[in-house]
């Protein structure tokens, strides 16, 4: 296949979108959390104001090479995930640089930012940073279990390791979705969801009262800024991913919109009903609840 | 000076001797600098603008005043609503509310904390403790003026202040950024020497570096 330059500034545009998106409806997320313990909430607009007050910041100080390329990795990490599937199907300006073999990729992309997150914490050399980055990759391990024994059992089930593929499959009604063609992996992959969204019961290793704010704990200004980019773009690539996978993906913008909200409401419901496992509670639950459907999952395909 | 915080030579497990001085930061001794504002005016004012609608607070809390702040976070006054938020740690916070009296132990604390949260940074002194003293004038273990330790942009007067007295002190310290005249960091890098020398005559077991970067 030969590469069209006129896809970059198509994705740019993606990312232009999806990272407006993100930090309307990160805001709009945290409201509803807050309305539910009856606050009234962020304003819908804070996130821009956080992220330019940020950038703001007039001093900022580095502990090193891996500090500075942390972020940046989490950054790419966010960015790629995104730019490597598709974001709307069908559409030639929005498919982005997906190719035959995107979700291998994807599945690694998930994990790089989060590595380079914890190279960079470590070399901060603050022990809070160090506890929050062993708590959250072993956590992190735990929930990405099942996702890629999910992924497996998808890509067994369509014979395709290719993420426009499987959005092809699945057009033509909604019973065509893998939702209900093969509810176990799906189910695997919604609890190992839970896990990587950073809302309760699985926030631990991010949430401001244990240990400080965890990997993060060193990080100020402008490279905190960048985070806070990923932090909107991240979310937003991941369900974009779990939409392709599971939920018949999205043919135009605003299906687009609907769909992802819905997938992260499913994690804000379980975030504000169920409160905060340790994360070696966390741990047994993915090994003991998400695991075994993964497993069946692949055997039933 | 207490033991363990002399100079002294260790013996690692390699059998390699090197010194070691506890009191030296080893990452930067450099004192404090003034940090210039943004070239241009406008790029100034829309970021002063930002700063005033997003206050991050550190979650330091010394004195009676302490139990205050934490109302700020529920239902009844959720200071959330005006761009209030905490952060745990001094690195992401841009004010710092000393919360009531502050013992010489704490203000070892504080200013630690205080040194470490990057430029531009607030400080808000609450309650009367932080003004002159309030009802621990007297007493030998407490500070009495904050101003003279730490640079003050904002009091908040009582005996304790109310939650709805500190929503409207954040109200007067926005206004106070947005005119920008917050500028409590750069005074404390130009005034350096004056706010150490103050800090050394009530501290007088000085076990921390001179400047924590
Ligand atoms: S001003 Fe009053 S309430 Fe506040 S710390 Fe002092 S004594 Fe306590």
């Amino acid at each position: 296949m030969e590469f069209e330059w006129i896809k970059i500034p198509y994705s740019l545009l993606t990312l232009f979108i999806v990272i407006n998106f993100g930090l309307l409806l990160t805001a709009l997320i945290q409201k509803i959390g807050a309305r539910v313990g009856r606050r009234h909430g962020i304003p819908i607009y804070q996130n821009y104001i956080d992220l330019i007050k940020n950038y703001a910041i007039r001093s900022s100080i580095t502990h090193g090479f891996m500090f500075y390329l942390g972020p940046v990795f989490r950054l790419s990490g966010g960015v790629g995930l995104l730019l490597f599937v598709p974001t709307i199907y069908g559409s030639e300006m929005f498919s982005n640089l997906s190719f035959a073999g995107d979700l291998i990729l994807a599945l690694y992309f998930v994990f790089f930012g989060a590595l380079g997150m914890a190279l960079g914490a470590g070399e901060s050399g603050h022990p809070h940073a160090a506890i929050g980055v062993s708590r959250g990759l072993s956590q992190m391990t735990a929930a990405e279990l099942p996702f890629a024994l999910a992924v497996f059992s998808v890509a067994l089930q369509y014979q395709t390791l290719s993420v426009t593929d499987i959005v092809a499959a699945q057009q033509g009604g909604v019973l065509n979705w893998t939702l209900f063609t093969n509810p176990f992996a799906v189910t695997a992959a919604m609890f190992s969801f839970l896990g990587s969204m950073m809302r309760p019961p699985f926030d631990v290793v991010l949430a401001p009262q244990e240990i400080p704010i965890g990997p993060p704990t060193e990080y100020h200004s402008s490279y905190l800024a960048l985070m806070q980019t990923n932090r909107v773009i991240f979310p937003v690539a991941k369900i974009v991913i779990y939409m392709n996978l599971f939920f018949g993906g999205a043919a135009s913008w605003p299906v687009f919109f609907l769909k992802v909200f819905l997938i992260y409401m499913v994690s804000v419901f379980v975030g504000v009903a169920f409160p905060r496992f340790r994360v070696e509670q966390s741990i047994r639950w993915f090994l003991i609840w998400a695991m075994p459907l993964g497993i069946l999952a692949i055997v039933l395909v | 000076m207490k033991e363990e915080l002399k100079k002294r030579v260790i013996k690692g497990p390699d059998g390699f001797e090197f010194e070691v001085d506890p009191l030296q930061d080893y990452y930067c001794e450099a004192p404090p600098t003034v940090q210039p504002a943004a070239y241009q005016k406008i790029v100034e004012k829309i970021f002063n603008w930002a700063r005033s609608e997003s206050i991050w607070i550190l979650g330091f809390g010394t004195g009676c005043g302490a139990i205050e702040m934490r109302p700020l976070m529920t239902p009844r006054f959720d200071a959330y609503r005006f761009g209030v938020q905490w952060r745990p740690t001094p690195r992401q916070a841009n004010l710092f509310i000393i919360s009531g009296y502050l013992s010489t132990k704490t203000l070892k604390r504080a200013i630690r904390s205080y040194e470490q949260m990057q430029n531009p940074k607030y400080v808000i002194g609450l309650g009367s403790c932080t003004i002159n003293g309030g009802m621990y004038w007297d007493s030998y273990n407490t500070i009495k003026r904050l101003d003279d330790y730490l640079p003050v942009d904002l009091y908040i007067a009582g005996c304790m202040p109310r939650p709805e007295a500190l929503l409207a002190g954040f109200e007067e310290m926005k206004k106070i950024i947005r005119a920008g005249k917050a500028e409590g960091g750069n005074l404390y890098a130009e005034n350096f020497d004056w706010y150490k020398a103050n800090q050394k005559k009530v501290i007088h077991d000085w076990d921390m570096p001179e400047h924590s970067w």
